[in-house]
């Protein structure tokens, strides 16, 4: 594993009007870690999600997406005077300049939603079916060949078919394979519409909020799902996130943000302990209080 | 929690003579001026009033006693409309049959209908009703290529309607080609202005779409008005050569269909052929529908209406596939187009009009998007009732000479889509049926089934 | 420069009957998203209301008094109206009040094409040209150029009670509970339900509003052309759509405004360039508003939460 970051936030700015949403925040993603960037609501967490998949144009900064072994400096410098977007031949996105779409399926950055996507008057299985889409379309010939009945696309399709099982079998609705997306419950919706996300194979998985109105036995389980995902289909997962349990868990590594800013950057432990995080979730400033929030919390770890 | 039953009314006598007295009043109101009083213009070509009040006291008695009788049948009217339940597998399996039964029939329908009422009885039912009904069909399947599948609101489809007919009457007058090379590029022509069309409304949602199609539509219409160097203005573009049965002509003469086959001419020979030619053209559409909504475009497509944003983030490129969902749309829209001209031997600008559009918009909503059966039904029951219309004679007996009944057609039509829409508000067949499935597919309900925004 | 103060004095008069439409629209859309497609007939069926009230009144009962005739005719086609878009908020959108958008979309399609027809059944297909009356102008002759232009005392008339009812209007909506209930709906119609207001009394009230204002435009356009027509409600009805939309549709001053706009581009287009394309010129205006502006000129921008 190597040490170059897989994704660099620099100098990240979003400012709509007259509110700036997000002020100067710079960190940066390990490859094969999960990275939790977590603070109170209004922070600006969304925010610098949708800076990075695409779905805002940054008012100020840069997010250089380093795919191959080495992040090659020269090179980045050389693609942001150059104007272009990206660069297959170094392997390298800059992703404040591309749209959403071309994020997603270039650069392979995928993400889930705080209020879920399903397509709901789909099966389960159609919706991941559609997560493999382009390579699938490509197979199609655009359909033309599809058209006429070739062989090639069928082959690609029953590939496809194989990859959604693995992933039913993996988030335990193989069962409900054939059910409408829009009858499962929240839990499982939720599961489903990672499932979804990872049949593209993406390299950075982002996931907002994904243990939102999860009960304690579904977030472990999603835990074991992010871990499972992390170790076996090395991808890189970012995620935004309240629920400590799930955080404290599984991160490698936390950013915290509040009123738009980057006010902690560490381990787990870490933040844990850093009196600033504590006191931005609790408003607090008496260092007795502080002591024993931090007592309750090393408590609640321990569980 | 204990749920508490509403005990069943008693039917209260004077309150729903109460409630018809009022409907009636309200009504009464409506009639007045506008049914009571007609402005005519007189002898000296000044304008008067007729007076007709015997047809607002009829309208008012009318609503009074249906509305005394829906109080009487406790028929009160919900709040909330029926709630479209999915159908269960076993109706499912029953609508696999449905579709080649209708083929089959469709097949024969024409040669039946000829056995049964000779060559001239049959004329009218074969061409009014049959190619009628038909051409709506296909329509009406092209433009839910564009609404139902992918959810993209187009209220100007006959635009595209437009430009295949014009095309091929251009192609084929001033150029002299043959139908079966004017037909494809008529299509091709019209998939053309649907890429055209579709980029500029590419951002647009909903309702906006749905306006700013229109806008397009009637802006094609009104140039075809007015370019009369090219369209010849209202007066439109005529001698459009007839269509022939790969060559042969169906004329009288010795050379003509009729005489090569040994048949006796007979109008009902070109009559028949074009059926079976919209009959082709029709399947054609839905042939293709079909095999793309099983392929990765067709559930892309649908994923769209879904919900676009989610769409983005899986790396769909949602330009390419509006885009080429208004292509291909219009392209059978242009198929049409071009049937039509070759059909009418004509064509002017007052066939391609805003009604049409809405009329083509009627028949996929409430056939339910994205069926192509319910489609085919929903076109069936607006254009074949709307002719029906022209066999109720027996009305003019009631309502004297004058009385065309044929005038009322888009009057019932606009009633039809307002109470449709308050009955059944997801369409005739309101389920979706999916297209992969791991066991047996069902159907779902149409309530998950969004409606897209474009 | 005649020409042009003619046309300015024209387009403003026709932009007054559009922008009385328009506020129907606005109205409509602002409280439940809904484009009422029918607002056009609407407003084509209060022209022949008017049409006939005022045969009624002249030849009938033989009313000689302008001024009187001309306000029971606008009192009787503004509360009949009113009362058929009552009727038809009731019968036809009430109960599609709800996150399905194209089912209200296709029941108003389906009320325009039973109205268009409706009067053209009933009533005949043909023109029905109103008598010519009050048709006295001023000749005004000012200016250092010497300018010459028409100013027909209907001109006045039409922009004086356009003006007067702007001015009610903006009060109502302003500063009575019914306009606050309005604007309140408007934001929120599940908080205001929660909170005790009659959304359905507020919605039905929109409805009636929107048709009084629209019924006086066709009072006035009846007396303006003279000619009414079955099909006059569909391209008045878009233009003067289009005005809500180029005036920000939601925006009150922004429909009027709308109005004016367009009907100052109409008239212009049709003495500069052609009178045959100048309602292209009206549908390009709105296809190109809400391609590049969808918010108009007064409006609110539209954000989408990801």
């Amino acid at each position: 594993m190597n040490s170059d970051p897989l994704l660099t936030i620099d100098h990240l700015t979003m400012r709509f009007g007259g509110l700036t949403a997000v002020d100067d925040v710079s960190f940066d993603v390990r490859r094969g870690d999960i990275t939790a960037l977590i603070g109170p609501n209004g922070a600006g967490k969304t925010t610098v999600f949708n800076c990075i998949t695409g779905f805002y144009r940054p008012s100020v900064g840069r997010l250089v997406f380093s795919v191959g072994e080495r992040l090659d400096r020269e090179a980045v410098v050389a693609l942001t005077n150059s104007g272009r977007r990206y660069s297959k031949q170094h392997e390298l996105f800059l992703l404040e300049r591309m749209p959403d779409q071309e994020i997603a399926r270039e650069a392979r950055v995928a993400r889930t939603f705080q209020n879920i996507r399903l397509f709901t008057g789909m099966t389960v299985l159609e919706n991941l079916m559609v997560g493999e889409h382009n390579p699938l379309m490509l197979a199609s010939g655009y359909s033309l060949f599809g058209l006429f009945g070739l062989p090639a696309y069928r082959k690609r399709e029953a590939q496809a078919l194989e990859h959604a099982r693995f992933w039913l079998d993996r988030i335990g609705l193989t069962a409900r394979a054939d059910d409408p997306a829009g009858a499962l419950p929240y839990g499982q919706q939720r599961r489903l519409e990672i499932a979804r996300a990872m049949m593209g194979e993406p390299i950075l998985l982002c996931l907002d909020e994904p243990a939102a109105g999860l009960n304690p036995r579904e977030s472990a389980e999603l835990n074991e799902l992010l871990r499972t995902i992390r170790n076996e289909q090395g991808t890189s997962i970012l995620l935004i996130e309240h629920d400590m349990s799930v955080v404290m868990e599984i991160s490698d590594h936390v950013v915290v943000l509040d009123y738009g800013e980057k006010i902690a950057d560490g381990t787990p432990d870490a933040i844990r302990t850093d009196a600033r995080v504590i006191a931005a979730y609790l408003g607090v400033e008496d260092e007795e209080e502080v002591e024993e929030i931090e007592a309750a919390l090393a408590g609640g770890q321990r569980r | 929690m204990a749920s508490h039953a509403a005990a069943p009314e008693r039917f209260d006598l004077a309150r729903a003579f109460k409630d018809a007295a009022l409907a009636a009043i309200i009504a009464a109101g409506l009639a007045f001026p506008i049914l009571a009083l007609r402005a005519e213009p007189d002898i000296d070509n000044r304008l008067t009033l007729q007076g007709r009040w015997s047809w607002l006291f009829i309208a008012a008695g009318i609503v009074f006693v249906g509305r005394f009788l829906l109080a009487l049948f406790d028929i009160r009217p919900r709040r909330k409309p029926a709630t479209d339940a999915a159908l269960p597998a076993s109706a499912y399996r029953a609508a696999r049959f449905i579709g080649p039964a209708g083929l089959a029939l469709l097949f024969v329908f024409p040669l039946a209908v000829l056995a049964m009422l000779g060559p001239q009885g049959s004329l009218k039912w074969i061409d009014n009703y049959g190619i009628q009904i038909l051409i709506y069909v296909m329509l009406g399947w092209g433009l839910n290529i564009v609404v139902g599948l992918a959810g993209l609101l187009d209220l100007g489809y006959v635009a595209f309607y437009a430009v295949g007919a014009y095309s091929y009457a251009l192609l084929s007058t001033t150029f002299g080609l043959s139908f079966w090379l004017c037909l494809p590029l008529a299509g091709i022509l019209a998939a053309f202005w649907g890429i055209l069309l579709g980029f500029p409304v590419l951002r647009l949602r909903g309702d906006y779409l749905a306006i700013v199609t229109m806008a397009f539509g009637e802006i094609i219409r009104i140039v075809l008005v007015n370019w009369s160097v090219v369209t010849n203005g209202d007066a439109g573009i005529s001698g459009i050569p007839r269509a022939s049965f790969f060559g042969l002509p169906f004329t009288a003469g010795p050379n003509g269909f009729a005489a090569t086959f040994g048949f006796k001419f007979s109008p009902i020979h070109r009559v028949i052929f074009l059926y079976y030619l919209i009959l082709c053209l029709a399947l054609l559409t839905n042939f293709v529908t079909v095999r793309l909504r099983r392929l990765p475009i067709g559930r892309a497509w649908e994923a769209l209406r879904e919900d676009e944003i989610a769409c983005r983030s899986l790396g769909l490129d949602t330009v390419k596939l509006k885009l080429a969902a208004f292509a291909l749309g219009a392209m059978f829209g242009g198929f049409a187009g071009a049937f039509f001209a070759v059909r009418q031997g004509f064509v002017s600008p007052s066939s391609f009009t805003f009604i049409e559009s809405a009329t083509i918009l009627a028949i996929v909503v409430l056939g339910g998007r994205g069926s192509q059966l319910g489609v085919a039904l929903a076109a069936a029951v607006i254009i074949g009732g709307s002719e029906i219309l022209r066999e109720l004679d027996f009305l003019k007996q009631i309502f004297g000479e004058d009385f065309d009944p044929t005038q009322y057609r888009m009057l019932i039509v606009g009633i039809a889509m307002v109470m449709m829409m308050n009955w059944r508000p997801r369409g005739l067949v309101a389920t979706r049926a999916p297209t992969i499935a791991l066991g047996e597919r069902r159907g779902i309900s149409a309530a998950l089934v969004k409606e897209g925004h474009g | 420069m005649d020409v042009f103060l003619q046309q300015l004095i024209n387009g403003i008069a026709l932009g007054s009957i559009y922008g009385l439409i328009a506020i129907g629209y606005t109205m409509v859309f602002g409280i439940i998203g809904m484009i009422n497609f029918a607002h056009g007939d609407v407003f084509m069926l209060s022209a022949f209301i008017a049409l006939i009230l005022f045969l009624a009144l002249t030849q009938f009962l033989g009313l000689s008094s302008l001024p009187l005739v001309f306000v029971i005719v606008l009192i009787g086609a503004m509360a009949l109206t009113s009362l058929w878009n009552f009727v038809i908020e009731r019968v036809a959108y009430r109960r599609l009040r709800g996150s399905f958008r194209l089912a209200p979309l296709i029941s108003a399609l389906g009320t325009s094409i039973f109205l268009a027809n409706f009067v053209y059944v009933v009533q005949g297909p043909r023109n029905k040209a109103v008598p010519p009356i009050f048709s006295e102008v001023i000749q005004i002759t000012a200016g250092p150029g010497g300018y010459n232009v028409t100013l027909s005392y209907k001109q006045i008339l039409i922009v004086g009670v356009t003006a007067v009812l702007l001015a009610a209007f903006w009060y109502v909506v302003q500063k009575t509970p019914l306009g606050r209930a309005q604007r309140a709906c408007e934001q929120d119609a599940k908080m205001a339900a929660l909170l005790g207001v009659d959304v359905d009394r507020t919605i039905a009230l929109t409805f009636v509003i929107g048709a009084a204002l629209a019924a006086v435009a066709g009072v006035l356009y009846m007396l303006y052309y003279g000619v009414v027509n079955a099909a006059d409600g569909f391209v008045p009805g878009v233009k003067a759509f289009t005005a809500a939309v180029l005036g920000g549709i939601g925006s009150l001053p922004g429909a009027v405004l709308g109005g004016l706009l367009i009907g100052l581009i109409e008239t212009f287009w049709s003495a500069y360039f052609s009178a045959d394309y100048k309602d292209v010129a009206a549908f390009s205006i709105l296809a190109i508003t809400l391609i590049f502006v969808p918010s108009g000129l007064l409006g609110r921008p539209d954000v989408e939460k990801v």
